[in-house]
Order: C-alpha cells, then sequence, then structure tokens
C-alpha cells in the first residue's frame, strides 16, 4: 500500500459502521440577514468597499471613461493597461481618439513571463471588467479571461473596475447560485473587497501591501 | 528562546516557556493590547447574538459532514483536480510531504521559493527541510517576513508578528534592510512591498496553503487581505499547495457560512481583500497563472484524532485563531511559549496528535478550562472537554487498551493511581471510611505542610478536629 491508499483505509476503517451525516443546507441563515431592497443594494455595496478604502463612483454606460481620464488625470498617470479585445477596452480607447486625449493604452497581450519587468515596475494602473459584485461584503465577482488574465487586478498600483448596477447581488450564496460557479469554474476566479492591505504591524492598518494601493470601482447604474 | 518541538527530541517544557514569558514586560504589553483589538473586532462582527450561534452551528454541521464522508470527498477531490490539471500527492508523515515538495522542486531545478502564508507548511518545517539542500524559500505574508528576518516562528496563526510591537519591527528593518530607521507603518509596509516585489517574479515555485479544498468543483479557496498568496500563486510558473487531509468540504456552497465564519472570527472582518478560487494551472490560451499546480495532501496525526468520534471534532477547526485570541493563558504568554507550531488553545488539542503525548505531555494542562475557546470557536469544537480528554489519555496506563493517542500514559504515574484505589475503597466501604475519617480528624496535627505547588501559594489545608457526622449528630442533640 502506498501513501494514500493507507491513510483512505485508515479514514474508511475509523467510519465504519456509521452513516454519512445528511446534507440540511440552511439557505435562509447564509441569505436572510443580507438581503437588501434593490434601492439599498449599490448603496450598502458601496459604503463596505468604502469602509476599506475601495473609491467607488456611480456614473453611467455613456460617461464612464470620462471618469477613467479624470482619476488618471488626477494622478499624472499617463499609461493604462487595459485589453482592446473587451467591449470596454474599444469604448475606451474610441473615446480617446475622440479627444485626442495623451494617455497611453498597453494591452497584456502576451505572456507574463516576456514582460514581467515591465508589468511589475512600469506599469501604474489597469482597468478590467467584472462578472458582478456582492452588496453584503461590498465584493467584486472577477472571473481573469484571455483578455484580461490573473495579474491585471492585481500588479498595477492603481485597478479600476468596472460594475454593473444590474449585476450586484446581495450575497455570495446569490451569486454563486444565480451564476451557478459549481457547473464550471474557470481557472481562477477571485473575490476583491478593496485594495490590499495589512495590520500585520502592531495592528495598524496599511493599504497597498502587495497588490494594488487604490482600487477605484466604477458603477454603471444604467447596465 | 522556547524550545520548539519539531526540531528537539526532548519534551516541550512549557512550564518554564511559560514562566519566561510572563516575565517579559514588553511581551505581555504587545500581547494584550492585541488580543483586545482582535477581540473587539470581531465582536462588532457578530453584533446579533442569535445569527451567531445558529451560524456557529451550521459551521459545525457543515464541517462535522464534511469529515462524515472524508473518504469519499478526497477521492472525489482528487478526481476533480485531476481532471482539471492539477497533480495531487499524499502523505503520511512531514518528512514523506517534504521530500515530495523536494522532489518538485529538483524536477524543476529551482533554487527559489516564495510562500504564501502556509501553517502546513511551518507544521512541516519546510524552510528548515528545504534550506539544508540549498533551495531558498521566502516568506511573503509581511507578518512571516518580518519573522523571518527575526529567524524566529510566528507566535499567532493569522499574525504572526504579534509579539512585536512597531519599535521592534522598525529596528529589524534598518538592521537587516538597511534602511533608514522610521516607526512610520505605512513607509515599513512600502519597504516590505519593494523588497518582496521582485521577489515575486525571480520565484521558481511558489507555495501556499489552503483554507478550503471543494471536492465538488476541485478547487482551492485561499484568503488573505494582502496580495502575496494571490501572487504566489500567479507568478512563478510552478505551484505548490500544502494542506491537511481535513481541509476538504462537499460542496461549493459550504464555503459560504465557512469563510464568513472564518473572517468574521479572525480578524472581525465581514471578508477579506482577496477570496482566491483556483480551480486548474494556466490553460494553453492563458496568458498568466502557473503552468504547474500540485497539491500535497499531509496526514500528521490527523487520522489518529480521525479515529476517535470525540476527538474527530478537533478536525472541524478552520484555523481562525479566535480561540487563541480569546484564552487567558495565550494573552499572557504568547504563542512561543508552547514551543508547537499551532499555539493556544486549538495547538493543545491538535498537537499531541502530531507529536504524541510524550513531548506534548504538559499542554492538555495549561489551561484552567475557563471555556472561552469552546465559546467562540466558529465551528463549536468543545475545546475544553478534549482538553479533559486528552489530560484522560496522559494519565491512563501505557498499556491499557483501547489505545487512543501516540503517547498515551505519558504522565502516568503508579503513586497517583494508587492515591484514586484507595479514594475508592475508602467511598465505597462505610466501614473504612468512618474508620479513616475519624483517625483522620484525630491525626491532624500530622498532615503534611507541603503538599506540592498548591502550598506555594496556599497555605495548607487541615482536616476538621471532628468528621460531619458527629457535627450532625451533635447537631441534632444525638451525641
Ligand atoms: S479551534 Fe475553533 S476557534 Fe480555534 S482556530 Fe480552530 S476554528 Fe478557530
Amino acid at each position: 500500500m502506498n501513501a494514500r491508499e493507507r491513510i483512505l483505509a485508515k479514514l474508511r476503517g475509523s467510519l465504519e459502521g456509521t452513516t454519512p451525516i445528511a446534507d440540511d443546507y440552511d439557505t435562509a441563515l447564509v441569505t436572510t440577514p443580507w438581503t437588501y431592497a434593490p434601492a439599498q443594494r449599490v448603496a450598502r455595496l458601496r459604503a463596505q468597499l468604502e469602509a476599506v478604502h475601495g473609491e467607488t463612483q456611480l456614473t453611467t454606460s455613456a460617461e464612464w471613461p470620462a471618469r477613467v481620464f479624470a482619476a488618471l488625470a488626477e494622478r499624472n498617470i499617463d499609461e493604462l493597461l487595459v485589453s482592446p479585445l473587451t467591449l470596454h477596452g474599444q469604448q475606451l480607447a474610441a473615446q480617446l481618439a475622440l479627444n485626442k486625449g495623451g494617455l497611453r493604452l498597453k494591452a497584456y497581450d502576451r505572456a507574463v513571463e516576456t514582460w514581467k519587468d515591465e508589468l511589475f515596475f512600469h506599469t501604474p494602473a489597469s482597468l478590467t471588467g467584472t462578472l458582478g459584485g456582492i452588496a453584503a461584503t461590498g465584493s467584486l465577482i472577477v472571473w481573469p479571461t484571455v483578455q484580461e488574465p490573473r495579474l491585471m487586478s492585481l500588479v498595477p498600483p492603481l485597478h479600476i473596475a468596472l460594475l454593473k448596477a444590474s449585476a450586484v447581488f446581495d450575497n455570495l450564496h446569490e451569486a454563486m447560485h444565480t451564476q451557478r460557479w459549481s457547473e464550471g469554474l474557470p481557472t481562477n476566479a477571485l473575490l476583491i473587497s478593496g485594495p490590499s492591505k495589512t495590520a500585520d504591524i502592531q495592528q495598524t492598518l496599511a493599504y497597498g501591501a502587495h497588490g494594488p494601493k487604490e482600487l477605484i470601482v466604477l458603477i454603471l447604474q444604467d447596465a | 528562546m522556547p524550545n520548539f518541538a519539531a526540531l528537539t527530541e526532548a519534551p516541550i517544557e512549557f512550564k518554564r516557556n511559560a514562566r519566561a514569558a510572563l516575565a517579559d514586560g514588553q511581551l505581555r504589553r504587545n500581547f494584550r493590547g492585541a488580543m483586545d483589538f482582535l477581540m473587539v473586532k470581531r465582536a462588532a462582527q457578530f453584533a446579533d447574538d442569535e445569527e451567531c450561534e445558529q451560524l456557529r452551528a451550521f459551521g459545525n454541521r457543515v464541517r462535522a459532514r464534511a469529515l462524515s464522508r472524508l473518504p469519499a470527498l478526497l477521492e472525489q477531490l482528487e478526481a476533480r483536480l485531476t481532471r482539471n490539471g492539477v497533480q495531487v500527492h499524499w502523505a503520511e508523515s512531514v518528512d514523506e510531504a517534504n521530500t515530495i515538495v523536494h522532489s518538485i522542486v529538483a524536477a524543476h531545478e529551482a533554487k527559489n521559493l516564495i510562500k504564501g502564508k502556509s501553517m502546513v507548511s511551518e507544521e512541516m518545517e519546510m524552510n528548515h527541510f528545504l534550506g539544508e539542500r540549498g533551495v531558498d524559500c521566502l516568506e511573503s505574508d509581511m507578518g512571516e517576513f518580518i519573522v523571518q528576518l527575526r529567524a524566529e516562528k510566528p507566535s499567532h496563526i493569522i499574525m504572526p508578528a504579534i509579539h512585536l510591537n512597531v519599535g521592534q519591527v522598525a529596528a529589524l528593518f534598518h538592521d537587516k534592510l538597511e534602511v533608514d530607521y522610521t516607526e512610520d507603518v505605512d513607509l515599513l509596509i512600502q519597504i516590505g512591498r519593494e523588497t518582496l516585489r521582485r521577489k515575486f517574479f525571480e520565484a521558481d515555485i511558489g507555495v501556499s496553503g489552503v483554507n478550503f479544498a471543494v471536492a465538488e468543483t476541485g478547487t482551492l479557496v485561499l484568503v488573505e487581505n494582502e496580495g502575496n498568496g494571490r501572487m504566489s500563486t500567479t507568478v512563478p510558473p510552478v505551484h505548490i499547495a500544502v494542506t491537511g487531509i481535513e481541509k476538504v468540504v462537499e460542496k461549493l456552497r459550504d464555503v459560504v457560512p465557512l469563510l464568513s465564519l472564518l473572517t468574521r472570527s479572525a480578524t472581525g472582518q465581514p471578508i477579506t481583500t482577496y477570496v482566491n478560487m483556483i480551480s486548474g494551472p494556466r490553460q494553453a490560451d492563458e496568458l498568466d497563472g502557473p503552468r504547474e499546480v500540485h497539491l500535497v495532501l499531509l496526514d500528521n496525526g490527523r487520522t489518529q484524532a480521525f479515529a476517535d468520534s470525540e476527538l474527530r471534532q478537533t478536525l472541524n477547526c478552520i484555523r481562525c485563531g479566535a480561540c487563541m485570541n480569546h484564552c487567558p493563558v495565550y494573552t499572557r504568554i504568547g504563542g512561543h511559549a508552547y514551543g508547537t507550531v499551532y499555539p493556544g488553545p486549538i495547538g493543545k488539542i491538535m498537537t499531541p496528535h502530531m507529536l504524541g503525548l510524550e513531548k506534548t505531555r504538559e499542554l492538555p494542562s495549561a489551561s484552567s478550562l475557563c471555556g472561552a475557546c469552546g465559546e467562540v470557536c466558529p465551528v463549536k469544537i468543545p475545546i475544553p472537554s478534549l482538553l479533559r480528554r486528552l489530560r484522560e489519555e496522559a494519565a491512563r496506563r501505557a498499556d491499557a487498551a483501547p489505545h487512543h493517542v501516540r503517547g498515551q500514559g505519558a504522565n502516568h504515574s503508579t503513586k497517583e493511581g494508587l492515591v484514586w484505589k484507595a479514594w475508592v475503597k475508602m467511598n465505597t466501604s462505610p466501614t473504612l471510611y468512618r474508620l479513616l475519617t475519624y483517625a483522620g480528624t484525630r491525626a491532624r496535627g500530622l498532615t503534611p505542610a507541603n503538599i506540592g505547588p498548591w502550598t506555594e501559594h496556599h497555605a495548607a489545608p487541615k482536616l476538621a478536629p471532628r468528621t460531619l457526622h458527629e457535627r450532625v449528630r451533635e447537631h441534632l442533640g444525638e451525641a
């Protein structure tokens, strides 16, 4: 017998004569306390995100690119990592061309190994979409894709995320159930609730530990 | 420096360590402040008592259900992960687990590992094992990084550097990283960030723990605030996750109550900044993520705890650390005094299974059984009952059957056994009882003045001049 067989045999031996406990999952317990009136949902998400230094802005599907330009200008950032293959990436590029703005758009279009140094040290900001939000905890649901790989929401010091108001769920259970996560998760799925932080030095909270120092969530009220 | 169990063969000298810790005023102030802070934060998250109690009971049921079908769930987890492209390994001992990790390291000719926070890797002494073989393991969690720079062990399972204050960290960074002395926490964290950033992409392999392993989907769930866990599991070309065999849950939705209990109990947060769900390595068209993902499932005494239905509850643990935050003993002596990787109440009920009772003989008694740990545990582990149970196992004769715990009888004393035998005899025989109590009360002048630890701080007890029976008879006028 190998280690696997020995471990399983021991566990089986210990359970001999017992019956597995039935699944009495209490959905109400993990949903009812975390349910919000439609008008409150986005407000709750914003309050929760802002409590952990996330910035949120209410905007619209036409107006959001202007918010991005403003946020970057305010921080003197002239370069943005954004996918030209997504609809929002194309919308931003079109708007930029119209404005004749000086912002440089950069694509994450090759394997990370080939441009690690640039990604880690010369990419000040990124913009990604989200799959939705969770009001109870102020979380963004992010499933990285080929267009918007995993590190896009992690490495640049400023992360701007687009969130459709209609995709804000009350709680994690509702999101998971409605979006049928258990039927097929991507290689990496994330919940992101604010910029990176730590309290490892004498319980003093500091933001920007290893991930983004700032997170701006643009909430599209009409989408 | 307290002795650490895994590094020596000698039993952990808890009492000696505790005495030294109690005399360290700085350490005590650091812990008192930190524990008060964490208790207040947790309480704020569980403002509704009823919700809290119901959720704890639910958490307990979810964990108990997973354990009630553990072998099947482990097989399902393995099958799903394998289908997803993750390689699963099994290890009975820490040596086996280290050997597995080392063989992956060797196959990639890796020289530098970067680690997210993982208590199981601490349990394995992985840094030490690989270090001896010329492989460098760097801790990337800020707390772990600080502790590693000081060549220490974590003193808390959630906040590894909780025994230090900002001045101590400032001095450490100034000394080891050659930066200007500063007590500005934001600056200190930025120094840590800059130092570690390059390391993430220089590392050949990333190592992490696992908070929940979902059998249904073959998903490893990791929670963290810093982003170092995501870095460690995303940037290096190979990711190795190490975890105990008990961490599996049946369904993805089971994560919902457990996640809420974990983050609220641990640090008083509704959720951590990141919940990282890993279900497979980088696919052919993906542009980042590790090309290889390994999971090492470790036993190391867990099957022993599992074998007994009472002790099995130990494996409900989701490693939130709330039991230590609320423990009056831990608060006063800190994590290092326990001499074990898992300190505090959970350490006292878990470590005997890992190291045997011979080495951990003082741990089950290092408690006043006040019950605070059991009251806050989010998965309702009856920690005080399990401590009593382990005391019993340590006191039973080494050859008594059934034999539940390695090192059974470590505290067995023939003298104590005889005393209790005599006590039983006396209390089950009325004649003997009367005779002995009569003799005892009359010879009260002869009772010893020194009876061990009791008389170190109390007056020695003395029998009354007359027995209770005599006094009652007298009271009723029968004398
Ligand atoms: S025993 Fe309970 S309170 Fe202690 S770490 Fe484990 S889950 Fe948390």
